[in-house]
């Protein structure tokens, strides 16, 4: 099923045309931003310089840490009048990264979701429920306009109380819900215990965190579902961005609104099909907030194969990333942003290491960081008040729960050249 | 001031919870020869904290500061009790008469008598209340 047939198979020559009309629009749209004014300057790139698409490879490099950099509004190229809607995403340190949507912007990202729900087989007679944050988060929104686009009927339940979420699976009769894979297992755990039946479920969107294939035998089999792979990222609007179609093989990415390159990602060199390596889009019709070669640190290749459901190239199901950027519960989290907590507490020390768990299916966030030797006070009170507040601190910052443990000051491991603070213990995805 | 002999300097070690650290502080305090007379463990959330009565605080401090250990300096006091039933009581109820609140407590039974050894929240209030009240405090200098 399409939504928009026309566009969605759209290949060759007629797409080429496409993409070139607007590649050349973007880069006239980010003229608006000071930052890209300095690079094309610097960069000695006109506008008659874009002649192929290929000539994309001489514009620059978008990097997230320029993104933090323009906090908040330096990369919004409308007057702040013409942006109805303001998401963040976790920055690298500090400030989180602010992405900012025109009418016109929100219009076609729910577009795009709506492609992905009619690829996947949702029209109207679904109930659809929503268990995403729907907050700062551009998960839960996102899905949500594209979804009433279609004509589900949605059920914004957002995250937790999974005894309640299935309820309502049960007493709305939910056939297609959206989550991260890891909660998937979890409410398929938490339904075995209480004994709940999820008859009524046939479709399950899975996204915001890599998942493997065995994880995905699991959840079809537990919450009887067909499951599907869903990516997107915030700076690109968010979720919606490429989305397996039913053959399940690989992810459909919207060539009309994204121009994607593989790139190496320490040579910055372009590679060819069937090579892997760091995702890089430039998004073709954002008009809040262009950006130009955005590299998404996200590791996948393009897939030489045409796809039997007729629409084009697809890209391969993500198996990792080319920075230190760790994704726990579906959140995006850099060790520089648990750096920069722990430098703004004077009880602990600077140093730290990120243990990552996966207990019942959920991740675990383990950090440890030595006590500072001068704000010891002897008393085993304070010190818990320390461990509470280091807790808290990094809640605020990461928006997510961790588990802090004080260790003795002089403990952890002091790294010469490149630190390796993070353990993942999660099995392998 | 008078009462300050009856102060007791405990050392408090910061410990995490795990294999081998009372081990490391005790071999630490038995290599410079220092006696501890009292110590309790307490535990919280994956560390603890190691308090210790020693005969000699300073070199204790020095010591396991010197190796790496994080410590600290508690003011404690000790009280004999009767060595018979009721002798907690006794001490027991005269702190709660004052209105004084126990923050820790530990204690051991030697051979001329029990001593409880009383974190306090408030030490000058602590000692007038157990002078007046007929308990016997141990001076510092019994232990150090």
């Amino acid at each position: 099923m399409f939504w928009n047939e026309k566009i969605e198979t759209l290949k060759g020559k007629d797409l080429e045309q496409l993409q070139l009309k607007r590649l050349k629009w973007t880069l006239s749209q980010v003229r608006h931003v000071g930052f890209y004014q300095q690079q094309l300057r610097e960069g000695g790139i006109g506008a008659d310089d874009i002649r192929t698409l290929d000539d994309v490879r001489k514009l620059p490099f978008t990097r997230k840490q320029d993104l933090r950099d323009g906090y908040p509004f330096g990369f919004i190229a409308v007057p702040l009048s013409q942006v109805v809607r303001i998401h963040t995403t976790s920055g690298t340190t500090g400030k989180p990264t602010v992405v900012g949507y025109t009418r016109r912007d929100l219009e076609a990202w729910a577009e795009l979701i709506a492609r992905n729900l009619t690829m996947v087989g949702l029209k109207e007679g679904d109930v659809f429920q929503n268990m995403v944050n729907y907050g700062m988060f551009t998960g839960g929104l996102g899905f949500h306009y594209g979804a009433e686009k279609v004509g589900l009927t949605v059920i914004p339940s957002a995250t937790g109380n999974t005894r309640r979420q299935i309820e309502m699976i049960q007493d709305f009769g939910v056939t297609a819900i959206h989550c991260t894979p890891s909660y998937a297992m979890h409410l398929a755990e938490v339904a075995e215990e209480i004994g709940a039946e999820l008859s009524t479920l046939r479709t399950g969107l899975f996204g915001a965190e890599p998942w493997s294939d065995a994880m995905r035998g699991e959840l079809e089999r537990r919450l009887g579902v067909t499951a599907y792979d869903s990516y997107g990222l915030s700076e690109l609007f968010g979720p919606g961005v490429a989305f397996e179609c039913p053959e399940r093989d690989g992810l459909h990415i919207w060539h009309d609104s994204y121009l994607v390159e593989i790139i190496d990602p320490s040579t910055g060199e372009v590679l060819g099909p069937g090579e892997r390596g760091e995702l890089v889009v430039t998004p073709l019709v954002k008009e809040a907030m262009p950006l130009l070669r955005y590299r998404t640190g996200d590791i996948t290749m393009l897939l030489p194969d045409e796809c039997p459901c007729g629409r084009a190239q697809k890209i391969a199901r993500i198996t990792g990333r080319s920075d230190d950027m760790l994704v726990i519960r579906g959140i995006n989290v850099f060790p520089s942003q648990i750096e920069h907590v722990l430098l703004g507490i004077p009880e602990v020390g600077n140093q730290f290491m990120v243990y990552v768990d996966r207990v019942n299916h959920l991740d675990e966030m383990t950090i440890e960081v030595e006590i500072n030797r001068a704000h010891f006070s002897g008393e085993i009170a304070d010190l818990a008040r320390i461990q509470k507040k280091v807790v808290k601190e990094l809640r605020d910052t990461l928006e997510l729960r961790t588990t802090v443990k004080l260790v003795e000051p002089g403990s952890l491991p002091r790294f010469e050249g490149k630190a390796k603070r993070v353990i993942d213990r999660r099995e392998g995805v | 001031m008078e009462q300050k002999k009856y102060v007791i300097r405990q050392i408090s070690v910061f410990s995490e919870n795990k294999p081998g650290r009372l081990a490391a502080i005790a071999k630490a305090l038995q290599e410079e020869g220092i006696n501890i007379l009292a110590f309790s463990i307490a535990e919280a959330d994956g560390f603890g904290v190691v308090r210790a009565l020693v005969d000699k605080p300073q070199k204790a401090y020095e010591k396991l500061s010197g190796i790496g250990f994080n410590v600290a300096f508690t003011d404690v006091i000790a009280v004999q009790m009767k060595d018979v039933p009721g002798g907690l009581y006794e001490i027991a109820r005269i702190l709660g008469e004052g209105t004084i609140n126990i923050e820790y407590s530990y204690a051991y039974s030697g051979k001329e008598a029990a001593v409880l050894i009383l974190r306090v929240d408030n030490v000058d209030a602590a000692i007038s209340a157990i002078r007046n009240g007929g308990g016997t405090l141990l001076e510092s200098t019994q232990f150090q």
